[in-house]
């Protein structure tokens, strides 16, 4: 599979992405400048982690707005693989790819730790190599990560079955201790509705190889390679 | 020039974290009878006048990029 990776100013886990993509999975992958139109051949786009912009207005609020947007929103129309991961989540959101917000942490504080997320939706494209229920351990790094939508987008979320992980503990159990940041339905990842746009919070490039102290990422990028691919 | 304030703030649902330690602080500074604090975003413009109605014009600004209509609610004032 062809992965894209979308640097913006200010990106700062573009590089981990692509070591998980090009190095670990052995996919060919390119990085796509903020500034360039044309997605050209990739098969699925990655906007990774970072503070594009700077954070400035909000995070996300103004990558939004990066000609690259345009080439990702048709892309995305057609049913292209679009994975946002950290501050890309945040920027998917912000570009209505999907839906609701991340404000703030709850307790202000910047989390950067190993969480545990179960996931919730094992035949997406991003976690088919997944079993449903089965938790995966990743870490966070993010200051704005409280995922908010209104009661009616919750519900439809929950209805279509969009929400992909959720904060857990170790053995998969779903409480506010285990939420990290006071996310609504302690989501940590979701996708939209047609399921090819994906956005969440850990960090999967960064548990991608056992150096890292968690393989379960990798399933991830795994998953998007159909399963069917070795390390190298 | 007409120089436009622009006021964003959290929707009333929404749980503000940076008002609520804000909060925090000044009871610990002996203010008990402080009931709530909200914190938003403040931001002016200043913008040439064209054919373009002003009112319009700053509407779609906060539309687009200004506030966040998920979260945040926003109002403004034109003071020349």
């Amino acid at each position: 599979m062809k992965f894209g990776v979308v640097v913006f100013p200010g990106s700062n886990c573009d590089r981990d992405c692509i070591h998980a993509t090009e190095t670990v999975l052995g996919q060919p992958t390119r990085l796509i400048w903020h500034q360039e139109t044309s997605l050209g051949d990739v098969e699925c786009v990655a906007l990774p982690g970072g503070f594009s912009y700077g954070d400035y207005l909000r995070t996300g609020a103004i990558a939004r707005f990066s000609p690259v947007m345009g080439a990702i929103q048709r892309f995305a129309a057609e049913g292209g693989l679009v994975i946002g991961i950290c501050n890309g989540f945040q920027i998917l959101c912000e570009s209505h790819l999907l839906p609701g917000a991340l404000l703030q942490n709850a307790g202000l504080r910047f989390r950067c730790r190993a969480v545990h997320t179960r996931v919730e939706d094992a035949a997406t494209p991003f976690t088919r190599a997944c079993r449903e229920g089965e938790v995966l351990e990743m870490p966070i790094a993010h200051h704005g990560g409280r995922y908010h939508a209104d009661a009616e987008t919750l519900a439809q979320l929950e209805a279509n079955g969009q929400v992909v992980l959720r904060y857990c503990d170790a053995n998969g159990m779903v409480s506010p201790d285990a939420n990290p940041n006071g996310s609504a339905r302690s989501i940590a990842g979701i996708r939209n509705r047609a399921g090819n746009v994906f956005g969440l919070m850990p960090h999967p490039e960064r548990a991608s190889e056992s150096a890292l102290g968690s393989v379960d990422g990798r399933r991830i990028f795994e998953s998007l390679v159909s399963g069917a691919v070795k390390a190298v | 020039m007409p120089k436009v304030k622009v006021y964003v703030k959290l929707k009333p649902k929404v749980l503000d974290a940076q008002g609520q330690q804000v909060r925090n602080a000044l009871h610990t500074l002996g203010y008990e009878n402080l009931d709530g604090v909200r914190m938003g975003r403040y931001i002016e413009l200043d913008i040439a006048p064209s054919d373009r109605d002003l009112q319009d014009e700053v509407r779609e600004m906060c539309d687009k990029l200004l506030a966040n209509p998920v979260m945040e609610d926003y109002t403004f004032e034109v003071a020349e």
